[in-house]
């Protein structure tokens, strides 16, 4: 049989309907909800009088706009409507929600690995663009709008063209200390943000497969930073080890029989893709972002760029724009640049990994006084473990403000919000203009880098940090 | 939806590239349960200020693009977010076709979703437009043989998709026409189970 990749053997497992000059008809495994892009959707079917198909197939929570701090008070009474209308929805046509006194709430992308709602294999979808970081599990998982969300509720289904495949080969492994999240902000540096636009991504080579499923995480949510649909990983051992024993995973001989129909789906030896881009993990350092989008980054040791570096006119003039928002002087070295906030969360590093590597730097240290800085778990599930090691404490000795579980300062639809003109340190995925308030300025890092940011006050590389203070 | 097939605009250039969602439409505006509305937030923190007060430095707010209804902008239009707010907010603003040397993915689908024509051009090609756009530019779409032309002799030809084309040339409800199918998911279901 001619060798596949794995994007290949979901994509035709999936398909329902094939016709000439026609996109698949693609049948969807589990569809995520949550409460900013389903509204419409729901008014939709009820419109049209129609139901949703497969409510056990559909799964909600709430995340964008939820309060981290005094969780019953939603100050913003839009924000309320909206969640409310999430809750009756949900309600009306059947579908189960984690609401926000839920045991199982936390950010979409966090809670369905952790439930075992993510499977190898399965078709995933959400109206979020961040529904890539599903495929670290050998899913095929992409973002959709709220039409389509509409569309998938009442057939269970999408059209999709068949998508062009690249592989992104990570060869090597990472320095001590280098991040998943440095790994990823470089291979969007490097290949920048549209290099995966019409494709989806499998993430292959040492490094990713020396990764934990966290990591993977991290590296797979980014992939439409660099303009990709999806990114996936073929599972393997790691991801069968992490599934294990998951509330929605099928459990014991089962489980096995499982076990041996993901490993198939992995990419098989010789399969060709329509392109492959590489990178070298031993050379990446520590990323620090300077501009308004995920590619404007460089090294901790690097400088801030002068527009004349670039050829293509257009960037010329889009790094002078970055640089004008984002207040900084070409050439400026990126550890010159001071910080006022700190935003340690995100569905990108807001899993108990994440946290921990943060709390090891900052251990019996101090937050810099012109620093205000916040850890945001991604679920009430990270949360306890979290505060089962004490990390609460560790991050609350050294001034952090330690929050429920949401998306929050990621992109500021709550109450979390960084002022005009003011820095943050920030571990989420987007830098765009006024994405964590406006006028904001974002610089993306790893959960390290930020930890390290917030005692400083200015970048440093974090991995002269390591040792705790005695 | 509503159809398009010829269709004639006043041209509003937009020379930036990676024109994000977010700045289509900024979060904040995102919590209404509609669709409907959103026009009066596009490009919010271009056109406006801290107060409210239109920026006389955003050329959208200059009288002669008044009346435009067709974007052209630099490459890798609408990534970012997924949000649907975007092309709703076009929509509503009175944006009906949208033409640059690239789009991402989801913006792209979100828009013939909602009737409106996203068209990739050559970068050469969207230079030219940009050139030309001053005041009072308008530009002729034809989607069914699938070229632009203006008063000027610019005639060029643009790919789609041909499923795309003729959803917006009809002006489908998708879910409808895959609920037709609705045979065939099942069946899909019955083997899988």
């Amino acid at each position: 049989m001619e060798p596949k990749t794995i994007i290949e053997k979901i994509w035709e497992k999936h398909v329902v309907h094939r016709e000439e000059g026609s996109p698949d008809l693609l049948y969807i495994d589990l569809h995520l909800v949550h409460e900013v892009t389903s509204p419409q959707a729901f008014e939709g079917l009820r419109m049209n009088q129609r139901k949703v198909r497969r409510p056990d197939l559909t799964f909600a929570t709430m995340d964008h706009n939820v309060p981290t701090i005094a969780r019953h008070i939603i100050n913003d009474p839009v924000s309320k409507v909206q969640m409310e209308k999430l809750e009756e929805n949900c309600k009306e046509f059947g579908v189960e929600i984690a609401d926000i006194n839920h045991p199982d709430q936390g950010i979409v992308h966090v809670i369905g690995p952790e439930l075992g709602l993510t499977q190898p294999g399965k078709t995933i979808v959400c109206g979020d663009s961040h529904t890539s970081t599903h495929g670290a599990f050998g899913a095929l998982a992409f973002g959709i709008g709220t039409s389509e969300v509409e569309h998938v509720l009442s057939t269970q289904t999408l059209w999709q063209s068949s998508p062009k495949t690249i592989e992104v080969r990570v060869n090597g492994q990472p320095g001590a200390g280098v991040t998943a999240k440095d790994i990823i902000l470089a291979i969007i540096a490097k290949f920048g943000v549209n290099a995966g636009t019409g494709a989806i991504l499998e993430y292959t080579g040492e490094a990713i497969r020396k990764m934990s499923m966290e990591e993977r995480m991290t590296i797979c949510n980014m992939s439409i930073e660099a303009g990709a649909k999806a990114g996936l990983i073929s599972p393997d051992e790691v991801t069968f080890d992490y599934l294990k024993g998951k509330r929605h995973v099928p459990q014991g001989e089962e489980f096995q029989a499982a076990i041996s129909e993901w490993r198939n789906l992995a990419t098989d030896e010789g399969a060709t893709y329509d392109d492959v881009l590489e990178i070298h993990a031993d050379e990446i350092e520590p990323q620090v972002t300077w501009g308004t989008n995920p590619s404007m980054g460089s090294s901790v040791y690097g400088r801030v760029p002068f527009p004349e570096d670039y050829e293509d006119p257009a960037d010329q003039k889009a790094i002078a724009q970055a640089l004008t928002y984002m207040g900084l002087t070409a050439g400026m070295p990126i550890q010159d640049i001071d910080i006022q906030h700190v935003f340690i969360g995100s569905c990108t590093n807001s899993r108990i990994s994440d946290l921990r590597a943060a709390a090891n730097i900052v251990r019996g240290r101090k937050v810099h006084r012109n620093v205000r800085a916040l850890v945001v778990p991604g679920s009430k599930s990270v949360k306890e473990t979290a505060e089962a090691e004490g990390l609460d404490q560790v991050f609350i000795d050294a001034g952090f403000e330690w929050r429920e579980a949401g998306c929050s300062m990621c992109l500021a639809m709550n109450d979390d919000i960084v002022p005009p003109g003011e820095r943050c340190a920030s571990t989420s995925n987007r830098n765009f203009e006024g994405r964590q308030g406006n006028g904001s300025r974002t610089h993306l890092v790893s959960p390290a880098m930020a930890a390290a940011a917030a005692l400083e006050g200015k970048f440093t590389d974090a991995r002269k940090m390591k040792q705790p203070v005695v | 939806m509503e159809p398009i097939n010829e269709y004639t605009g006043v041209v509003y250039p937009l020379e930036k590239v990676n024109v994000d969602t977010d700045q289509i439409i900024p979060k904040q505006f995102l919590k209404r349960i509609e669709r409907q509305g959103f026009g009066q937030f596009l490009f919010y923190h271009w056109r406006f200020d801290d107060d409210g007060i239109a920026r006389s430095d955003f050329s959208l707010n200059e009288e002669q693009y008044r009346s435009a209804s067709i974007l052209v902008a630099g490459k890798n239009f609408g990534c970012g977010s997924s949000r649907e707010h975007a092309p709703w907010a076009l929509l509503d603003y009175g944006f009906r076709v949208i033409i640059a040397p690239s789009f991402a993915d989801i913006f792209y689908n979100n828009c013939v979703k909602n009737g409106i024509l996203p068209i990739a051009l050559p970068q050469e090609t969207v230079a030219e437009l940009f050139t030309k756009a001053s005041e009072g530019y308008s530009l002729t779409v034809q989607l069914e043989n699938q070229s632009i032309s203006d008063n000027d002799g610019l005639h060029v030809s643009f790919e789609i998709d041909p499923y795309w084309k003729e959803m917006l040339l009809n002006g489908w409800d998708e879910v409808s026409r895959t609920l037709s199918l609705e045979d065939k998911i099942e069946q899909y279901e019955n083997q899988r189970a």
